[in-house]
């Protein structure tokens, strides 16, 4: 089998990716997804608060897919459920396997990943104690919850403030399950500040910061976990230990991008994100292959996610019209993006400022929450943006636009930094 | 009355109940957890040792060599994971002096091949080791095994050639009768010719139950991490340390399905279920693996765990008929290399049963036994006939470890079938992958509970009281509001 585009993984970032390829010119695209429905992890997240900048409305997980899943079907973009992609080829030959089709291959001339991420489990985190039934990732618990209709415990203690686990916090409390504690390893928490206020604050559950399970007793159920304080390195503290009866711990303790098939094409991983490496078309290391959505970093927020699919797709649309048109790739000269003082990691991690757009959206989280403090951005020393921001925390994926017509005077700089500077007096 | 009861459904027991098979016997294991390999078999190193750690003249010492011999041909005939990749004992001190002590028991021993080598030898062999290693003992007979595939491997070839299994049955006591022995349990009564105690950290107190000679074993704790088979390639062969000022070293060492194993600790503790780990164990397995390599990847553990040795106080194997009790076979004390012994001490216990009970030979005997079949080892036109045949081959369920639906079903229909998700996980090795069983364990709930036609709310992890789920959504909150 032989198509111009195939996506791997029907999310939301494959399908934007695949809508906005569609709509600017790729006929043959194939959508290859695992689950036996399109929308990924967003069937599962039936709260709402979905799609404000997309659609400027609150719509819950499900509805924000249903819109991106109607639209597919009425550009007719084929798509293979429950189908599996086991290994993928530098020259894009994808090997796929599905009840219903056996294993196949499809060739691509360009290819699209998004995986998504999976959760960190407990093993990871190297928490000691017993490893009895009644220890889920907060995403296993929402499966359960909200697609199987199963509850996963009555009195719950949850492990990091990551957002899935906030918003696990009040889906066991409206179920009627006891949450007693949300403990976070940081001094501030990992997930945004408006699931904080809707998800705790609102139900009376209490936030530990500074806090982590140092032990799990019951050895075939959960009988309680034990928490401790930690210092400013993480390490717990002899002699805060608190022991809360429980027979349920979820844990969100941090997203992993999923780039199991990405390391088998050979494609640059950033160290950081653990995501492809990618340059302004959102284009990894490997002509032709493309990444968006949490494959390629983390999200907070889906809209961010569609918004970047879409570029993906894009890009891989024209290059798509350039291979037909016999343009080979031009040589191009690239400014790497550098993550300065403060900041975690940038995508893209390079631009050309000939192949850019008139702006170019850099996302980038900052390493600890910042206050007036500003985000800047550097051409080699020159400072090109300067913008104050009252609060950044690692929680919220922040951005910074990037303007062609002043990059135009640095195409030679040696790189681009975006970084934080303290507030001047 | 049973001809032989075979208490306990590890890899020692279910080694015996399948030598024991090859007789005109009937022979009936029973197991107080739900399924065969929970206790102490399931936590191993899964090493096949070379045979030169354990004293001249002992039994652990010639069931050691004895049960690596057999090794190949049982991984062939029964259709378990085996390599012989070789082992290094490796040296930071100057003077070889302790590992010319093991080199000189080895070969009392009948190791064969062994070598000494120097620092930059052992680093041509393994690159990653660190460079204070000074001296290595090479091992060449050394290998790794599934010790689930091993045990489950044993189990169900032995019910194939017509041993019974009983499972969530708790021998309470034993005592003597006229021509054999009692055994009450939690089921019941049961009564055989002659029991084999192969109950593991428990079996000195089935043996102190029947016999006035007692003896004592203490539960040897020992810590494990394992890495992610990304990192797989790290090392080639099982690395273990020579002991030092530093203890008892920890080992490093690739397993048959392509992950990093590092431990055990050893830390001898009062409770016979305290499989929990522990910060200081876990800790101290980090600093000790980061000894023998100092490039390890440790940010890619994936799980960590905690198994317990049956420590006997004399540190050698107790296997023979408890002198004061006519018909009670111990099997007692088996700690490392207690896998690698398995199948000689199943041979070693059979014959002993033979001699005194005088059976017949099965002529019936089935000596094969197939594993669960991966589709991911077929040729693509083999995979596709099997998948048009039974599409569940098609269906991927874990997804780090791509096993199928159909594998799953596999496991839960044959011979000694999984009832547990823990079951389906140690036999097909879906759950075991990076994600740690978060995306497959839904969806292999449901292939249990639709397989074993129970409500979800009775499928469980591994045990008793592991149910996975507390209820079904609004119905607890009717309950509660009630």
């Amino acid at each position: 089998m032989k198509k111009e585009l195939v996506i791997i993984g029907g999310g939301p970032a494959g399908l934007a990716a695949a809508i906005a390829a569609k709509e600017n010119g790729v006929n043959e695209i194939l959508i290859l997804e695992r689950d036996h429905e399109l929308g990924g992890i967003l069937n599962q997240c039936i709260h709402n608060g979905f799609g404000l900048h997309t659609f400027q409305e609150e719509l819950t997980g499900p509805e924000y897919a249903a819109r991106f899943i109607e639209k597919a079907e009425r550009l007719g973009i084929e798509y293979k459920l429950n189908t599996m992609a086991l290994s993928i080829t530098k020259d894009r030959k994808v090997t796929a396997v599905s009840a219903k089709e056996g294993m196949f291959e499809i060739e691509a001339d360009a290819l699209i990943l998004s995986m998504g991420c999976r959760e960190r489990p407990r093993g990871a985190l190297q928490i000691p104690g017993y490893r009895p039934a009644g220890i889920y990732s907060a995403g296993t618990a929402q499966k359960l919850v909200n697609i199987e209709g199963y509850m996963p415990g009555r009195e719950v203690v949850i492990l990091g403030s990551g957002d899935i686990g906030l918003i696990m916090a009040r889906r066991m409390a409206l179920e009627g399950a006891k949450v007693k504690v949300v403990a976070e390893l940081m001094p501030y928490s990992g997930g945004l500040k408006r699931n904080i206020v809707q998800c705790l604050s609102d139900f009376d559950i209490p936030l530990r910061l500074n806090t982590t399970v140092v032990d799990i007793a019951g050895k075939e159920r959960v009988e309680g976990v034990t928490l401790a304080s930690v210092d400013e390195k993480g390490r717990p503290i002899a002699g805060t230990e608190e022991y809360i009866p429980c027979d349920t711990l979820l844990l969100s303790v941090g997203l992993i991008p999923e780039n199991e098939l990405s390391k088998g094409i050979g494609v640059a991983l950033n160290h950081v994100t653990k995501g492809p490496v990618v340059n302004e078309r959102m284009e990894t290391s490997v002509e032709g292959v493309y990444a968006c959505g949490n494959v390629l970093h983390v999200h907070d927020l889906v809209d961010f996610v569609s918004e970047e699919a879409a570029c993906a797709g894009r890009y891989a649309a024209e290059y798509l019209a350039e291979k037909r048109s016999g343009i080979s790739e031009r040589e191009v000269s690239r400014i790497p993006v550098i993550a300065g003082y403060g900041v975690r990691y940038t995508v893209p991690s390079s631009v050309s400022v000939d192949r850019m757009e008139e702006l170019l959206t850099v996302r980038f989280r900052v390493k600890d929450v910042r206050r007036n403090c500003f985000i800047s951005v550097y051409a080699d020393n020159k400072r090109l943006v300067h913008i104050k921001r009252p609060v950044m925390a690692p929680g919220e994926m922040e951005k910074v636009m990037l303007k062609k017509k002043e990059l135009q005077a640095y195409k030679t700089a040696d790189s681009v930094t975006v970084k934080i500077e303290e507030a001047e007096d | 009355m049973t001809d032989v009861i075979v208490i306990g459904a590890g890899v020692c027991g279910t080694a015996v109940a399948r030598e024991l098979s090859k007789y005109k016997l009937s022979v009936m294991v029973l197991e107080k957890e739900e399924d065969v390999c929970v206790q102490t078999s399931k936590a191993n190193s899964g090493i096949v040792h070379a045979g030169y750690d354990a004293r001249p003249g002992t039994l652990m010492a010639e069931l050691n060599v004895k049960g690596n011999r057999m090794m190949e041909e049982l991984a062939q005939k029964l259709d378990i994971p085996f390599v012989r990749n070789g082992s290094l004992v490796i040296s930071f001190e100057k003077t070889a002096s302790e590992l010319e002590r093991l080199y000189e028991q080895g070969i009392r021993n009948g190791v064969e091949g062994m070598k000494i080598l120097t620092g930059d030898e052992a680093r041509a062999m393994e690159p990653n080791l660190s460079k204070e290693v000074k001296a290595a003992l090479f091992a060449p007979t050394a290998g790794i095994v599934c010790p689930f595939e091993l045990n489950y491997a044993f189990a169900e070839n032995a019910a194939v050639n017509g041993v019974e299994f009983r499972f969530d049955t708790e021998v309470k006591n034993i005592t003597k009768t006229g021509n054999g022995l009692e055994l009450d349990t939690n089921q019941g009564v049961y009564r055989a010719g002659y029991v084999v105690n192969a109950a593991g950290v428990y079996a000195d107190v089935l043996h102190n139950m029947v016999s006035g000679q007692k003896i004592r074993i203490t539960p040897r704790k020992g810590e494990y991490m394992l890495l992610d088979r990304g990192v797989g390639g790290f090392v080639s062969h099982v690395i273990f340390q020579e002991p030092s000022k530093y203890g008892k070293g920890v080992l490093v060492t690739p397993t048959t399905h392509g992950n990093i194993l590092l431990g055990p600790t050893a830390c001898d503790i009062e409770n016979r279920e305290g499989t929990n780990t522990t910060a200081e164990g876990l800790s101290e397995v980090r600093e000790k693996a980061l000894r023998s390599l100092p490039g390890l990847p440790l940010d890619q553990v994936i799980t960590s765990f905690a198994g317990l040795r049956a420590h006997e106080d004399g540190h050698e194997f107790i296997i023979g008929e408890a002198p004061d009790v006519k018909g009670f076979i111990d099997c007692a004390g088996i700690e490392s290399p207690g896998l690698t012994s398995a199948p000689a001490i199943g041979l070693y216990v059979a014959d002993l049963i033979a001699a005194l009970a005088g059976p017949e030979r099965n002529p019936q005997f089935i000596d094969t036994r197939t594993g669960i079949l991966d589709p991911k080892k077929l040729s693509v036109k083999e995979r596709n006939r099997l998948i048009r045949v039974k599409p569940e081959y098609g269906n991927i369920v874990c997804r780090c470890e791509m096993v199928s639906e159909g594998e799953i079903m596999d496991a839960i229909h044959r011979p000694v079938g999984a009832r547990t998700l823990d079951g389906v996980k140690r036999r097909t090795r879906a759950g075991m992958g990076r994600c740690q069983s978060g995306f497959c364990s839904p969806k292999t709930m449901e292939i249990l509970s639709r397989e074993w036609k129970l409500a979800q709310s009775e499928i469980r992890k591994s045990g008793k009281a592991s149910g996975i789920i507390t209820g079904i959504v609004k119905e607890d909150r009717k309950e509660d509001s009630e």
